[in-house]
């Protein structure tokens, strides 16, 4: 049964169909296997009545010959999506006993495409981390270790439950968001396929917000065919978010041909870095070596904004961040702090939002607030704002000389031990998103496809960056880096 | 530019996040680290340069401004901390 939990989407889709498993045994196996990976503590919220009677759904809809892609498929969900009755705490103490009363619009698509809900994903509090160590549930864990040695490691953050859950084959794929890295970064940490779309092409809608001009939803999968497969389901205009795209959605999977021959990609000098690992080198040239090998013309290009890339982040992150957790004040939703005889309104929110909000979230509240105050807007926020559209522009150049992709090293390392970057230098854990954070600063799609083992063992990632809307040109150049890399390590079971 | 305690206790108070007297100083070191790494910033010419405000420019849609929601005051009110008589209830505001 167990062996069922490891399909990809692609082959439960053409078992299903042809009769040979029902969504329900799908269904079954993945919960057998989430009650025995509490070790890795990446699902906080299990949803075992809904996943059944999803799955029953399902098979009656296959039956009936009304099967879309995703009909029958278990998944696990990010805490962040608001999920109608269930849980969503966006991993906050914050937003404890809050069941949303309505559903976020891409679990509703996900839903309505057959899709099964296994449960709610660990992630980092409201989406503010880089290795799900800011969670009100505790850290997730992931499966893989280096070698022999039993130190926990981080599955990456902040989407690092779904992650370690697709990883470890608790569930086929999963749903994540990233603002600056936080579906590409823990997917190159556990070898997954992590894919943030262009901004505006899944809907906001239901999402609890971080940092608005840079969230979006992707899908976390086992190979790049998956989140095509996914993406379609999860992507399309929706009304009830006034950023999200009215553009028509291709046909993702079917855009998968492998040929990439003529194709020009970038590989950008700038993401050379100081003190970055041999092997982080050595994987990205091999990289190119392999589109070049499939055909494609490997150029060098310039990105000259990059390294001021990072600091812009950690002014207009913070600043939106502010401006979104304003609602959590312990009035309308969540929990709200025991007051004390006398106390007015503002110690209510004062106790509330000191109680509510973990370290992380406080200081990124209030490094926001600063920078969007008086006398300081001009010279940070607005400052920043002007930066990010050099480094936007810094994109449009190398695309306008006819570079179709980038391909650049999805992180700077392999994953950490768990407790290994300390809480006293933040700056110090903000530097995992030096790659993956100018993709959403310029709203462009970024993909990150397994590639490698370290000589510890561990997965490593390499990150492709597409032109806007262009998902299904970025999805086929994986799939051709896919291909070529060959890669199938699984982690070891010890949960 | 450095952040000292007071900077520190107005930003608190500014966020709505209560601080602790004697947890002021190691709160201001910490925005000193992070403002320090955001200084960098300094560095980029930016003359000329428009801020960016939308990641693709796009129309904001327009829809004809009428009702299309409303009557759920208890789907509203089910997950208040606090909620009386069809309301949301808070500490006394006004004396």
């Amino acid at each position: 049964m167990s062996a069922l939990s490891k399909l990809t989407i692609a082959e439960a889709r053409d078992r299903l169909r042809a009769g040979e498993v029902s969504a329900v045994e799908l269904t079954e196996a993945c919960l057998a296997e989430i009650d025995g990976a509490r070790a890795l503590n990446a699902f906080v919220h299990d949803t075992p009545e809904i996943a059944r009677a999803q799955a029953e759904a399902a098979d009656a809809r296959i039956a009936a010959g009304d099967a879309p892609a995703m009909c029958g498929i278990p998944v696990g969900i990010k805490d962040l999506f608001c999920t109608q009755g269930v849980p969503s705490q966006a991993g906050s103490k914050i937003l404890e006993g809050f069941r949303p009363e309505y559903e976020s619009t891409v679990t509703r698509q996900l839903f309505e495409a057959g899709a099964v809900m296994l449960g709610k994903l660990n992630m980092d509090e409201f989406a503010m981390g880089s290795s799900n160590e800011t969670s009100t549930y505790g850290n997730a864990v992931s499966p893989w270790r280096r070698g022999n040695d039993a130190t926990p490691l981080t599955p990456g953050g902040s989407s690092g439950g779904s992650a370690a859950a697709v990883a470890a084959d608790l569930c086929l794929a999963a749903t994540g968001t990233d603002t600056g890295g936080s579906i590409r970064q823990p997917a190159a940490f556990v070898g997954i396929t992590g894919l943030k779309p262009t901004y505006g092409r899944c809907s906001r809608w239901g999402i609890v917000a971080f940092a608005s001009s840079l969230d979006q939803a992707g899908p976390m999968t086992k190979s790049v065919r998956d989140a095509a497969i996914m993406l379609q389901a999860m992507a399309g205009h929706d009304p009830k978010d006034s950023t999200s795209a009215d553009l028509l959605l291709p046909d993702f999977e079917a855009a998968l041909t492998g040929d990439v021959r003529g194709k020009k990609i970038g590989i950008p000098r700038e993401y050379r870095m100081d003190g970055m690992p041999e092997e982080i080198e050595t994987l990205w040239a091999r990289g190119a070596e392999m589109l070049r090998d499939a055909g494609a013309e490997i150029v060098d290009i310039s990105l000259p904004h990059t390294k001021y890339a990072l600091p812009a982040y950690y002014v207009i992150a913070p600043a939106e961040a502010s401006s979104n957790l304003a609602r959590y004040d312990g009035v309308r939703y969540g929990r709200r702090a025991r007051l004390a005889q006398g106390d007015g309104v503002t110690e209510m929110y004062e106790k509330t939002r000191a109680e509510g909000f973990g370290h992380e979230v406080q200081r990124r509240v209030m490094i926001g607030t600063y920078v969007l105050s008086a006398g300081f807007y001009d010279a940070y926020y607005n400052r920043a704002r002007r930066v990010r559209a050099l480094i936007k522009r810094d994109f449009e150049r190398a695309f306008a000389d006819g570079v179709e992709a980038i391909l650049t090293p999805a992180t700077p390392s392999a994953a950490f031990g768990l407790g290994e970057i300390t809480d006293a230098d933040p700056v110090q854990m903000y530097l995992n998103d030096v790659f993956t954070v100018t993709v959403n600063l310029a709203g462009l799609p970024g993909i990150s496809v397994p590639a490698g083992i370290d000589a510890q063992g561990l997965p490593l990632g390499l990150q492709l960056i597409g032109r806007p809307w262009d998902e299904a040109d970025l999805l086929n150049t994986a799939y051709a880096l896919e291909g070529a890399a060959g890669f199938v390590s699984k982690p070891a079971k010890w949960w | 530019m450095s952040i000292d305690l007071d900077t520190a206790r107005r930003v608190a108070k500014l966020a709505r996040i209560e601080v602790a007297e004697d947890a002021l100083p190691a709160l201001a070191d910490e925005f000193n680290t992070i403002l320090g790494f955001i200084e960098q910033l300094n560095e980029v010419d930016i003359t000329g340069v428009e801020p960016m405000t939308s990641v693709t420019p796009m129309r904001l849609k327009r829809r004809d401004d009428g009702v299309t929601d409303g009557d759920r005051q208890a789907e509203v009110l089910s997950n208040a901390p606090d909620a009386r008589e069809g309301f949301f209830a808070v500490p006394k505001v006004v004396e």
